[in-house]
């Protein structure tokens, strides 16, 4: 399988990416890209490729995990999804924490990345409070937040307190738990954005702020006229990966609630899971699954529209 | 931390940017200057918000559980500093078996992905065979999949292949990483072709090449891909959640929220908990602070 030195006078001073007209040399090619290729392309269509076409054909049968029924039921499991409210609950509260959240966790990274580049002493401090809990286990972040959530005892009601406000319920109370829950999350993975922000301003020359500072422009105006500006393709790139990642809400949420069900803060991949290991409907917890697929392509369309206008613009 | 930059056009221009930790100091900028001090008071507050919650932990696992339980927000409880929490964690035996499961497997998923990702990488870089295109369109625009659609085939698939409750059953579904093929075949685009070119006259084969060239020169990249895929795998909840159910193969985040509940309200137990499966992570990263907050950058955004 290996090239030999037969190659040799072929290749000299010629582009290896070009395609070389010998057809023994060609073959062999052939043959050495894919074997380069073969370990990842097996991977890809055993746990990739494969799980996605099963996964169509599961969501149009009734196969539950115990092994009974896996008939053909046409689009049954697609029209129930579309009619059953707890899926349009779920949908509805993947939405609405994606909304919450998506906003702080990209401003308050911009916020952080802008300080830390000013340079201040201390930068593998703040580095490390900011990202340090985006290396936490979702399990972590979830003890460690409902203990401070905890109406009794929690931290959380400690400061509420002290400012003089009414005590919450946090998790406990439906109309709060989802918001307990978005808080927990910035605290998580805010981290994350904050370092691809540092990276993006990092690339911005420092000539461009010296040149700057030297007609006087303050640091402030140096941020609005100079910085920010730049961030665009940045700020574009982290808000939708923010996006998909807040819509594939579950860990934390699931976590936090102790795995028990809420209406509030069930997420669509909650419900995936539920229909498909609690209830053991593979079929019907399949289909939900491409419905929620769908919902992310719709996003991925929308952002390629998006960015496609700006590079046209 | 700051340098005094002189400024002179050349040293503008020989010092690129990405290579600063942060930008300099300018001149004629105070040291101490109002609006420094100003920032200095927001990112010192901002530091604080998002270490208490951490520390807050720390606190509580060093008290006993009554003082825990109290709800006294003092820094230290009334019984003073103890221990007892971590010696009872640590005396159940499951917190190291759960911590090597994560290990192995974590390792195990890193290895093989940066193996098989960079290997295809290569191929799609610089080998020319048929269906290159298409299908280098088809692992791209399989990025978007996002991994929990999946679980229900998968598991499917996993029972077939009775590696349910196995180590191999919880591996394998995650080594797929369309996304750092794509960040390694970029990074291979730029390395310059002459040099393996003129070690192809020199007679080496392909693996060769590959090996002892393209590998070592892909070092840093290499690391990238690897810290950002080991982070995922280690605190990766789902798929590990759905697939192990025998205690004594789970991982760390698996097999703790398993005892969650088992505590009931013992507090400072979870705490201490929840402080030694972050503690590994954190010391790791204090040390390569550096490297992981490039790769994780470079990933990041490579890997959209």
């Amino acid at each position: 399988m290996t090239t030999t030195a037969s190659t040799r006078a072929v290749v000299t001073g010629r582009k290896s990416s070009t395609p070389l007209r010998r057809p023994g040399f060609q073959r062999r090619e052939q043959l050495v890209s894919w074997a380069f290729l073969a370990p990842f392309l097996i991977a890809f269509a055993l746990f990739l490729a494969w799980p996605i076409v099963h996964g169509i054909y599961l969501s149009f049968t009734d196969q539950s995990l115990t092994g009974a029924g896996g008939g053909l039921v046409g689009f049954a499991n697609y029209a129930e999804a579309l009619g059953d409210p707890v899926m349009w609950q779920s949908m509805w509260n993947t939405v609405w924490f994606t909304l919450l959240s998506t906003v702080p966790l990209v401003a308050i990274a911009l916020l952080m990345a802008a300080l830390v580049d000013r340079g201040l002493p201390g930068q593998w401090l703040w580095r490390l409070s900011f990202f340090m809990p985006y290396l936490l286990a979702s399990t972590v972040i979830s003890q460690i937040w409902v203990w401070i959530f905890n109406p009794q005892i929690g931290a959380a009601n400690n400061i509420l307190k002290a400012l003089g406000l009414e005590p919450l319920a946090w998790l406990q109370n439906p109309d709060t738990n989802m918001l307990s829950i978005v808080i927990a999350t910035i605290w998580w993975t805010v981290g994350f954005n904050f370092l691809l922000y540092l990276a993006a301003m990092q690339n911005i020359p420092s000539q461009q702020y010296e040149a700057a500072s030297l007609d006087g422009a303050s640091a402030w105006r140096q941020f609005w006229s100079i910085t920010l500006p730049q961030l665009g393709p940045a700020t574009v790139l982290i808000l939708i990966l923010q996006i998909l990642a807040s819509l594939k809400l579950f860990d934390q949420a699931y976590q936090m609630l102790g795995g028990v069900a809420s209406d509030t803060t069930r997420s669509i991949v909650q419900y995936i899971y539920e229909a498909g290991f609690v209830n053991y409907r593979f079929g019907y917890s399949a289909a939900i699954s491409y419905v929620f697929f769908a919902l992310i392509i719709i996003v991925g369309v929308a952002q390629a529209l998006v960015t496609r206008r700006k590079k046209e613009l | 931390m700051s340098t005094t930059a002189t400024l002179s056009p050349t040293q503008a221009v020989t010092v690129p940017r990405a290579q600063r930790a942060h930008r300099p100091r300018l001149p004629g900028q105070k040291p101490f200057g109002p609006l420094r001090v100003t920032a200095f008071v927001i990112l010192a507050l901002l530091a604080i918000g998002w270490l208490l919650p951490f520390l807050w932990a720390v606190a509580t696992a060093f008290k006993t559980e009554t003082d825990a339980a109290s709800g006294d927000p003092s820094w230290i409880g009334a019984s003073g500093i103890t221990g007892d929490a971590f010696t009872a964690i640590l005396s159940q035996g499951n917190v190291y078996v759960w911590a090597w499961n994560s290990l192995i497997t974590s390792i195990a998923i890193t290895v093989i992905t940066v193996a098989i990702s960079a290997g295809a990488a290569y191929a799609f870089s610089r080998l020319d065979f048929r269906g290159r295109r298409w299908l280098f369109f088809v692992i791209i625009a399989s990025i978007v999949v996002p991994p929990q659609v999946l679980i229900i085939p998968l598991f499917y698939e996993m029972l077939a292949f009775n590696m349910i409750d196995t180590h191999w059953g919880l591996i394998l579904p995650q080594v797929v990483a369309p996304a750092m093929v794509f960040i390694l075949k970029r990074f291979f685009d730029a390395v310059p072709i002459e040099l393996e070119d003129a070690a192809r006259v020199d007679g080496a084969s392909r693996f060769r090449i590959f090996w002892s060239i393209v590998l070592p020169l892909s070092r840093p990249i290499l690391a990238s891909v690897a810290i950002f895929v080991f982070i995922g795998a280690w605190n990766n909840f789902l798929w590990p959640f759905l697939v192990i159910n025998d205690t004594t193969l789970m991982t760390l985040p698996v097999g703790l929220q398993t005892v969650i509940s088992a505590y009931g309200v013992q507090y400072a137990q979870v705490m201490a908990q929840a402080v030694l499966a972050a503690l590994p992570l954190i010391i790791v990263f204090i040390i390569f602070q550096k490297q992981i907050v490039k790769g994780v950058a470079t990933s990041g955004f490579g890997g959209q």
